[in-house]
């Protein structure tokens, strides 16, 4: 039996902060959950998947987050528990169900997670999405430690149920992926079948019906609003005349300052739980009770420019600062010692914190960046590719693990900016210069979003070539599944969309099929498609080494060794694959015999012959 | 009780995630208010990975510059890279075999010698243990139990409440039996060498 599923309230569980989410759904009674996968938010559909596989919650890993929400969205106007779950920029593409799905409502329940990234750890940029629930009129809950992701994500559930509106739970990467003690409570049971009731007054949004909606999604924000009010998601701890404001993880480091400080006696820490909309009435009162105000939160100076306002408006006019305070920035992730900074610095007070070690010795280390894997099939398609095309040819590229190919010596990316942007860009770049255009796709982000660009490309006569790199897995997010993923070794028997009959039925007539790791019959191919004068597509297939070993497909294939007689150090291998399986021994290049997995390819590339496979 | 702050530190691969998922299931199952941190996702692709682990009541999830109590690190350069969390009363408890990255192989670096990078964090911290963890793991009979090792050391130190009978305890929970009997002689070494690291 799954972990989560344990049937046991009171007892106490080490959870991640994804999978406490999960639990808490369960709690509530989820009986359908939908997603895209995407750092930090993957370990809670991961979690589902599972359980889906031992019990009637309904569990689907969607083509991309806006069919997420509209899949999820169909059965929560049925009246089904829901849950969503993406990572912020997930969100963007959610964003036009969103926005009008506040409008219908629900009839059961959804419960969207969104997890933000501050400090970038795994995204293209560090979007504050405390605006969607602004945008949306939506409420939002923003939990503090794996406990209260649990607790308030059946307290989201039951808000969801009671006033027909989605509801989202707003994590960070640091909530996300930390461990803590979490007491289980009580399982719900699952209700996984309803009756649709019609109601096109409601749910079909018209112009003239929505006119009408958008009044009701008002009176229902004044629900919303009053709710804030009496919130137990929202507290206000110790009656000193020094406020604080924080919410999510910035609470935590707050909590932390103030027992570091040993001022709890001077201070009121206003915790925003329940923190849209804003609990206006009891921030007047906490703004009336304190001398002065420090907002302590992550990224945009939301609350601090609320808060400022709510003052104007009520005459009050005591100091209120945030951004600026102690290094307190709009930028990255804070930590412990810059948030008691800004505590100290309020107070006027020296912070008693131990000097960092002094590094101006060291010498330069050598970096240690994330790279593909040994192995990996994308490093020899993008190795075939700038053989073909040299160094002038332009390279949109997408989001997942060959977006790394961005780094020497392979070079090879240009430009991405969001999942799909490589094959869209891509007619922009071919038609605005004269150079050569080789975009890069993953498999499953080319279901998620690449497909309406690749019809662009054909209807608007477009000339490039766009590879996609197929290795029949979401790799960068932990190997999920997606529509042209074999799902037999899962366990599975979902129909798998070919990659191949999709790009052909969207009207391309040049294609080609390539086994990367034949590197010669990889270049013929990608010749190829250089001459043709239209929109060209080579797909290169070879599952993900790491996903291989995992199912039990693991290459059955010698691994590779290199012949001292015949090396004569051209470094081909080294200098323009850089496979982390290579290294170098004094002056030799060796390869280390338990990373390598004997994909070959380095033994194709050099000049010498002199790598080849290890007599057993 | 005072908050003892873990960092520990290592390579995709070397299994410093579950170390310290164990150690914080340890100090849970002893009652003892824990928070562990990790990072997922990008930064496994052979990169560092760093995860935390606040025993004794904390509510902030990781540690800042200057405020690790004990570093626990499973590669000697990452050891040198992280240090910036460390003060000079921080305990470093410290593999001294490295795996160069390939920056070094492809000659976009230079791989400082051990005994160089040993000697400076000597000259800085509190305390520095070393121990040849992979040289240990391989002893116990699975090259994969460096972890183990690490683990081991950590208990041994006594630098945290967590016991060793707890803590092998939590090891035999997850382990699965064939590597059982190798997972706790790695311990074991891991344990016994850094006692004697601490003496010395």
């Amino acid at each position: 039996m799954h972990k989560l599923l344990e049937d046991a309230p009171g007892k106490e569980m080490l959870l991640l902060g994804n999978e406490a989410i999960a639990r808490g759904a369960l709690e509530a009674g989820v009986a359908f959950a939908t997603c895209y996968p995407g750092t930090p938010s993957s370990e809670i559909p991961e979690q589902f998947f599972a359980i889906s596989k031992e019990t009637d919650l309904y569990f689907e890993y969607s083509t991309n987050e806006k069919v997420a929400m509209e899949v999820a969205a169909g059965a929560a106007v049925s009246g089904l528990k829901t849950m969503v779950t993406m990572k912020h920029v997930g969100l963007n593409v959610a964003a036009d169900p969103l926005l009008t799905l506040a409008y219908t409502g629900i009839t059961g329940a959804m419960v969207i997670v969104n997890a933000d990234d501050p400090s970038l750890f795994s995204s293209q940029n560090e979007q504050d999405n405390r605006y969607y629930a602004r945008l949306a009129g939506l409420a939002m809950f923003e939990p503090t430690n794996p406990q209260e992701m649990k607790d308030w994500t059946v307290a989201a559930f039951d808000l969801s149920q009671e006033t027909g509106l989605p509801v989202i739970v707003r994590t960070t990467t640091r909530l996300a992926h930390i461990r803590g003690g979490v007491k289980l409570g009580v399982l719900k049971p699952r209700v996984t079948k309803t009756h649709f009731k019609k109601n096109p007054f409601r749910f079909v949004t018209v112009p003239a019906v929505s006119r009408n909606l958008h009044k009701e999604l008002l009176k229902k924000y004044e629900v919303l609003s009053e709710k804030s009010e009496t919130s137990p998601l929202n507290q206000i701890i110790g009656s000193g005349k020094g406020g604080i404001v924080a919410s999510g993880v910035s609470f935590d480091y707050v909590m932390d300052a103030v027992n570091d400080l040993g001022i709890k006696d001077k201070v009121s820490i206003l915790k925003l739980g329940f923190s849209w909309p804003l609990p206006r009435k009891r921030i007047v009162n906490f703004m009336k009770s304190v001398d002065e105000i420090l907002i302590v939160e992550e990224l945009e100076p939301i609350n601090e420019n609320e808060f400022k306002a709510l003052a104007q408006e009520n005459g009050i006019a005591i100091p209120i600062q945030g951004k600026g305070v102690g290094g307190l920035s709009r930028l990255w992730e804070y930590d412990p010692r810059l948030v008691r900074g800004a505590v100290a610095a309020l107070f006027g007070l020296e912070q008693k914190a131990p000097a960092v070690v002094d590094l101006s010795d060291l010498p330069p280390l050598p970096g240690r960046p994330p790279t593909l894997c040994a192995g990996c099939p994308h490093r020899a398609t993008l190795y075939a590719v700038k053989e073909v095309y040299g160094a002038d040819a332009i390279h949109p590229t997408d989001i997942g693990c060959y977006t790394l190919g961005l780094l020497p010596p392979l070079s090879m990316g240009d430009f991405v900016i969001c999942m799909g942007s490589s094959v869209s860009s891509s007619c922009g770049f071919a038609t605005a210069t004269d150079q050569k255009v080789v975009a890069f796709i993953g498999d499953s982000t080319f279901f998620h979003s690449g497909i309406t660009g690749l019809i662009n490309a054909v209807h608007n006569k477009h000339k490039f070539t766009l590879v996609i790199l197929d290795n029949g897995t979401t790799a960068m997010t932990g190997h999920q599944i997606h529509p042209g993923v074999d799902s037999a070794p899962m366990g599975l028997d979902l129909p798998q969309v070919i990659v191949e009959d999709v790009v052909r039925g969207c009207g391309v007539k040049d294609v080609h099929v390539i086994k990367p790791f034949n590197i010669k019959k990889a270049i013929e191919s990608l010749k190829a498609s250089v001459e043709y004068d239209g929109i060209s597509v080579v797909i290169s297939t070879e599952l993900c080494t790491l996903f291989a070993k995992g199912i039990g497909r693991a290459r059955k294939a010698k691994r590779f060794a290199i012949n001292p007689q015949k090396c004569k150090n051209h470094r081909h291998c080294i200098n323009k694959l850089a496979c982390p399986a290579m290294y170098l021994e004094g002056n030799a290049v060796r390869i280390n015999k338990n990373l390598c997995i004997g994909c070959s390819v380095c033994a194709q590339v050099c000049p010498e012959s002199a790598i080849a496979s290890m007599k057993d | 009780m005072e908050t003892k702050r873990c960092v520990f530190v290592g390579v995709g691969g070397q299994g410093n995630l579950l170390a310290s998922n164990l150690l914080g299931q340890a100090a849970l199952s002893m009652g003892i208010p824990v928070v562990v941190s990790e990072i997922h996702g990008m930064a496994q692709r052979g990169g560092v990975v760093e995860s935390a682990v606040l025993i004794g009541g904390a509510n902030s999830p990781i540690v800042s510059n200057g405020e690790a109590d004990v570093l626990i690190s499973f590669e000697p350069l990452e050891t040198l890279r992280i240090l910036n969390k460390c003060n000079n009363k921080t305990l470093v408890i410290t593999n001294a075999q490295p795996l160069p990255p390939f920056t070094v192989a492809v000659g976009q670096g230079k791989y400082p010698p051990v005994d160089e990078i040993l000697g400076k964090i000597t000259k800085k911290v509190g305390k520095v243990v070393a121990l040849n963890g992979n040289d240990l793991a391989e002893k116990a009979g699975n090259v994969l139990s460096l972890n183990m090792v690490m683990l081991g050391a950590l208990i041994g130190t006594g630098a945290t409440p967590v016991t060793e009978e707890v803590m092998k305890r939590i090891i035999a929970g997850f382990t699965k039996k064939a590597f059982l009997d190798s997972n706790l002689k790695a311990f074991d070494f891991g344990k016994e060498a850094a006692q004697k690291g601490m003496k010395d």
